[in-house]
């Protein structure tokens, strides 16, 4: 079983936890992935770098500008991934590649997830990657090489579009926040809390996540009381910047 | 062979919608509505009314006689230079500005990089009363500061975009994320035929006018409506789209777009994606894009501002790789020289990015009686400073 399914199956309030590769440094991939499983966070989510990151706010913008200087590329992540024998391989935490569309149409889809697969990456987060061009075009390359697609809805996404992408999906559902890039620190508010309810009256068959804007310990079980779990980018980059461990990032958060 | 965009938003292999989640319902919005919109009566009518009393169309189709007997040819100077704000970009925004109010928008939002698309946004929605943030980038806010100053006093507000290389294509992403986080009230007006699907085809038609009246002028004055040649600059390629688009079926007209070269084609510098770039996806479309292997989008360069786009309009990529329309391309040092001579001989002093298709009149070999229309997509106003400096 794709060991997303096998996390949603066994386990509630799932912590992700969002970084950029080749930030703050070229080689820190393996550090942050050891020490963020070894932590006890349930999920990753890898973020490649890209020039124009149209879907983020500063911090991510920041980390993605600072990780190309360093000389990251996908080639390189993979190679990263292959070769350094993180801990997580091992281990039962999903691993999943979050990126913008143009850096893999230029690596090749298949060649792409072909890679992944042998990387150890059990999903892949592509926002720009529209569904229906998803569909038409890449599902079949996605299934050979067992990855999953995750499909993001927002607070606009009709109920309509919403059960289309419930339907479609096969890993998990991410539910972003609010109206907004990532990074926003605007909390979980009453307008956030109907919206969560308003998903999750709908009964979807997908498990659900929740990102953008979750960054403490009350914004993450809050989101928790309505999803099967939140994911945690920006706060996680900021307190990495600063130097500070992994661990204790977690250790504020479960 | 189909020119014209299809019904998923698609020009051959490019175009489409490459959008995050975020952005789907409002562009869904803009997809569903826009032609409805555009094509009633009322809209036409209103449209009609404010190019005509406020920016001041029809624009003159002028016989440049000194010019013409220079290159042996007729030579016809499409004057969108002599609209209200300095160039074509009023003829989009002025059409966006109705579309929104349609839509109930009352905030607008728009990129800019010279300045040009800014201040015909920021016009428009002073003649509106509706509220503009203008996005620029911070390098770009330093080297035109009249037309920032112009902007400030229409009433908008100017955002410095300080992220990646702080040009118009970092102010075109933070215009997209300012979308993103205002899609309610919000309408973003794109200034050239770039951007996700339904844009491209939007802006197309409202620069179409210019294609529309060239026609009708040559029409009237010599019972042939087509013109043997119509060149225009291309940098994402809004009035080159305009000039070109009631003639797109007509194979007899030999469509001609100037790209900037820069210092050079190969130099490093260089604005000319057609040569340069791959197949690939920026603001939402799919398109030909100046990138590097793995990906990234490159900072392009040409000393005219309005041309330094690392992509290009997917309605061009289509028409380059079917061949309909030629792609060439004009050094700095070209473009500047086709401007002091239009000065010269015509009295009319062209924007840089216009001095980009004047210079391939010195490669065009046309016969004597052949009829050639340049859009003079705008005046050299605004780039005096630089005309200045290399004034010798």
């Amino acid at each position: 079983m794709n060991p997303i399914s096998t996390l949603f199956k066994e386990k509630k309030n799932i912590l992700s936890i969002y970084f950029t590769a080749g930030f703050p440094n070229l080689n820190s991939t393996k550090s942050i992935l050891d020490a963020l499983v070894g932590s006890g966070a349930d999920m990753i989510e890898i973020g490649i770098p890209f020039s124009d990151p149209l879907a983020d706010g500063p911090v991510i913008q920041h980390s993605s500008e600072v990780a190309l200087k360093n000389g990251m590329t996908i080639q390189l992540l993979f190679h990263q991934l292959d070769k350094l024998k993180v801990k997580s391989r091992k281990s039962k935490v999903p691993l999943i590649l979050m990126g913008y569309l143009n850096p893999v149409l230029q690596f090749g889809m298949e060649h792409f997830c072909r890679e992944a697969r042998k990387a150890g990456i059990s999903g892949v987060i592509l926002p720009d990657l529209p569904m229906d061009v998803y569909l038409s075009e890449y599902k079949p390359v996605f299934e050979k090489y067992k990855l999953k697609n995750i499909f993001l809805i927002t607070p606009q996404t009709s109920e309509k579009r919403i059960r289309e992408i419930d339907k479609r999906s096969d890993g998990f559902i991410y539910m972003v926040s609010s109206s907004s890039t990532t990074g926003a620190q605007n909390g979980v508010n009453k307008e956030k809390e109907k919206y969560f309810n308003r998903i999750r009256r709908m009964k979807l068959k997908s498990p659900v996540m929740i990102g953008f804007g979750i960054s403490d310990r009350t914004g993450f079980s809050k989101a928790c009381k309505f999803a099967n779990g939140a994911i945690i980018g920006s706060a996680f980059i900021s307190h990495i910047e600063k130097g500070e461990p992994v661990n204790k990032f977690i250790k504020q958060i479960i | 062979m189909r020119y014209q965009v299809n019904k998923k938003g698609y020009y051959g292999n490019f175009g489409g919608a490459f959008i995050p989640e975020m952005l789907v319902p409002n562009v869904e919005e803009l997809r569903n509505h826009y032609l409805k919109i555009i094509s009633s009566k009322g809209f036409q009518k209103e449209l009609g009314s404010l190019l005509r009393n406020y920016a001041g169309r029809p624009t003159p189709l002028y016989f440049a006689k000194r010019l013409s007997e220079r290159y042996k040819a007729k030579i016809f100077l499409k004057r969108e230079d002599l609209l209200h704000t300095g160039a074509h970009k009023i003829n989009n925004t002025l059409g966006q500005i109705l579309v929104a109010k349609k839509l109930g928008k009352t905030r607008i939002i728009a990129e800019t990089g010279a300045g040009q698309h800014g201040v015909a946004t920021a016009t428009v929605c002073a003649l509106m009363g509706l509220e503009c943030i203008v996005y620029m980038g911070e390098v770009d806010i330093e080297r035109q500061a009249p037309n920032v100053a112009r902007m400030k006093m229409l009433g908008a507000k100017v955002i410095p975009a300080k992220s990646g290389s702080r040009t118009l294509k970092d102010a075109t992403n933070e215009a997209i994320r300012d979308w993103i986080n205002n899609p309610v009230d919000t309408h973003y007006i794109i200034g050239s035929v770039v951007g996700p699907h339904p844009y491209p085809d939007m802006v197309a038609r409202f620069q179409s006018v210019i294609s529309k009246e060239i026609k009708k002028e040559l029409k009237s004055k010599f019972k042939k409506e087509n013109p043997d040649y119509v060149i225009a600059c291309v940098g994402g390629g809004s009035n080159a789209a305009g000039a070109f688009y009631h003639f797109l079926d007509n194979k007899k007209v030999k469509l001609i777009a100037v790209e900037a070269a820069g210092k050079g084609i190969h130099s490093g510098h260089s604005a000319a994606t057609m040569v340069l770039g791959k197949p690939g996806i920026i603001h939402g479309s799919k398109t030909l894009l100046m990138q590097t292997d793995d990906g990234q989008i490159t900072e392009p360069y040409s000393i005219s501002a309005g041309l330094d786009y690392p992509g290009v309009g997917p309605v061009h990529a289509h028409l380059f790789k079917t061949g309909r329309a030629k792609f060439v391309s004009a050094t700095d040092e070209e473009a500047l020289k086709a401007a002091y001579l239009l000065a010269k001989l015509e009295g009319i002093i062209p924007a840089l990015e216009s001095a980009h298709a004047l210079a391939y009149l010195e490669k065009l070999k046309a016969k004597k009686n052949e009829i050639v229309v340049v859009n003079l997509s705008g005046r050299g106003d605004k780039d005096m400073a630089t005309y200045i400096n290399k004034m010798e």
